[in-house]
């Protein structure tokens, strides 16, 4: 009699904790993040350019200005300054500490100098521009003492075999249909994305802030994904850490709710 | 002797744990609001909810996790960390809270990165 009780009582238990344990509402949330920088002394942004290397097939500089005046027109308060891009590249290669000349790719078949910044240590003869405060300051007297957002872009082409984990329909011996996890070396070609972002007061010359991202893609190395269309990919993703820069931004979300 | 401290003992233990079921099941109701009014928008009226639950009982994990919900939808994200933690801590293999605050991590980490300034 007492075993039978027992046994009840254990099982009225684990409803009622099983009960409890299933009081879960799912709730979409917006969580909104302040701007990482007061950008409140500037009514005017110019996005003058960067410093681009990697592959040849994007443009990194013309593509990423574009792309970043596109974004800050439609969702910062700042005006965006239509202006052409600035010479980094020969700039920097003018200055004193850069080397003496900028280094020529396939000079034999292309009419123009192409420095060839190929990796990260390349890129780093170039960064010297970005601390000269004199020149900075200069172009922000000529657009009128905007905030200045340049900076460098690495578009790299890059690739990597592994296990890969798909999923795989299979039938089993009564007809019916699962889909089961199934690991498979694979070839994987893509591209890596690193632009930094810096900020610069138009009116002191001087870097306010500057950050830096790393996004790759990797597809199946049969596949055949233009370079152009994964440079957008990757910009995607990290165009609303850019934004938060300037701007709040809300983040939609999805969280459990508990009882 | 022995039989009266034995007795006292009883009793008490036997007070305390409706008590405790008493502060649960009010924790328990403001947690319920919370929930209603949260769903329906009303964000800062579960945030009242949820605090009154926490102070009622403030060993209710549940609790703790809606309110760090709360705060981050309300953007005080250093609040929301605080209950986060609190949660976790009371009860530290909810799978659900686990993934609310990997999730919360994620946004506050991207908020507040940066090289230089």
């Amino acid at each position: 009699m007492t075993g039978r009780l027992a046994k009840i009582l254990s099982s009225l238990v684990a409803v009622f904790w099983i009960a409890g344990c299933s009081s879960y509402y799912e709730i979409p949330i917006e969580t909104p993040i302040k701007p990482k920088l007061d950008v409140s002394a500037f009514q005017r942004v110019l996005v003058a350019g960067f410093i681009a290397g990697g592959t040849d097939d994007v443009d990194g500089n013309l593509e990423t200005t574009r792309l970043l005046r596109s974004q800050l027109r439609t969702k910062s308060d700042l005006r965006v300054i239509d202006a052409d891009v600035l010479p980094l590249m020969e700039a920097a290669a003018e200055d004193k500490a850069a080397p003496a000349e900028p280094v020529i790719a396939n000079a034999s078949t292309k009419d123009v100098k192409e420095p060839a910044i190929k990796d990260d240590k390349d890129l780093e003869q170039y960064e010297h521009l970005f601390a000269d405060v004199n020149y900075w300051k200069k172009i922000g007297e000529e657009y009128q003492n905007p905030l200045i957002v340049t900076g460098t872009v690495m578009f790299t082409p890059s690739s990597r075999s592994g296990f890969v984990q798909r999923e795989q329909e299979v039938f089993t011996a009564t007809g019916q249909r699962r889909v089961v996890p199934v690991r498979t070396y694979q070839e994987r070609k893509g591209y890596r994305l690193k632009p930094k972002f810096i900020f610069i007061d138009g009116r002191t010359g001087t870097t306010l802030h500057s950050e830096t991202f790393t996004e790759e893609v990797l597809y199946n190395a049969n596949q055949a994904t233009p370079a152009l269309s994964s440079y957008f990919e990757l910009m995607d993703r990290l165009l609303p850490s850019f934004l938060n820069t300037l701007s709040s931004q809300k983040i939609k979300g999805t969280r459990v709710l508990l009882q | 002797m022995r039989l009266h401290l034995v007795l006292v003992a009883f009793l008490l233990g036997a007070t305390a744990a409706p008590m405790a079921a008493d502060s649960r099941g009010d924790a328990k109701k403001q947690v319920e609001f919370g929930v209603n009014v949260a769903q329906r928008g009303l964000w800062r009226e579960a945030i009242y909810r949820w605090e009154r639950a926490v102070q009622i009982d403030p060993t209710y994990a549940a609790a703790q996790n809606n309110l760090a919900i709360a705060y981050e939808h309300e953007g005080d994200l250093e609040k929301a960390r605080a209950a986060y933690e609190k949660a976790l801590a009371l009860d530290p293999n909810n799978a659900f809270i686990k993934q609310n605050y990997e999730l919360f991590k994620e946004i506050n980490d991207r908020s507040t990165r940066k090289d230089t300034q």
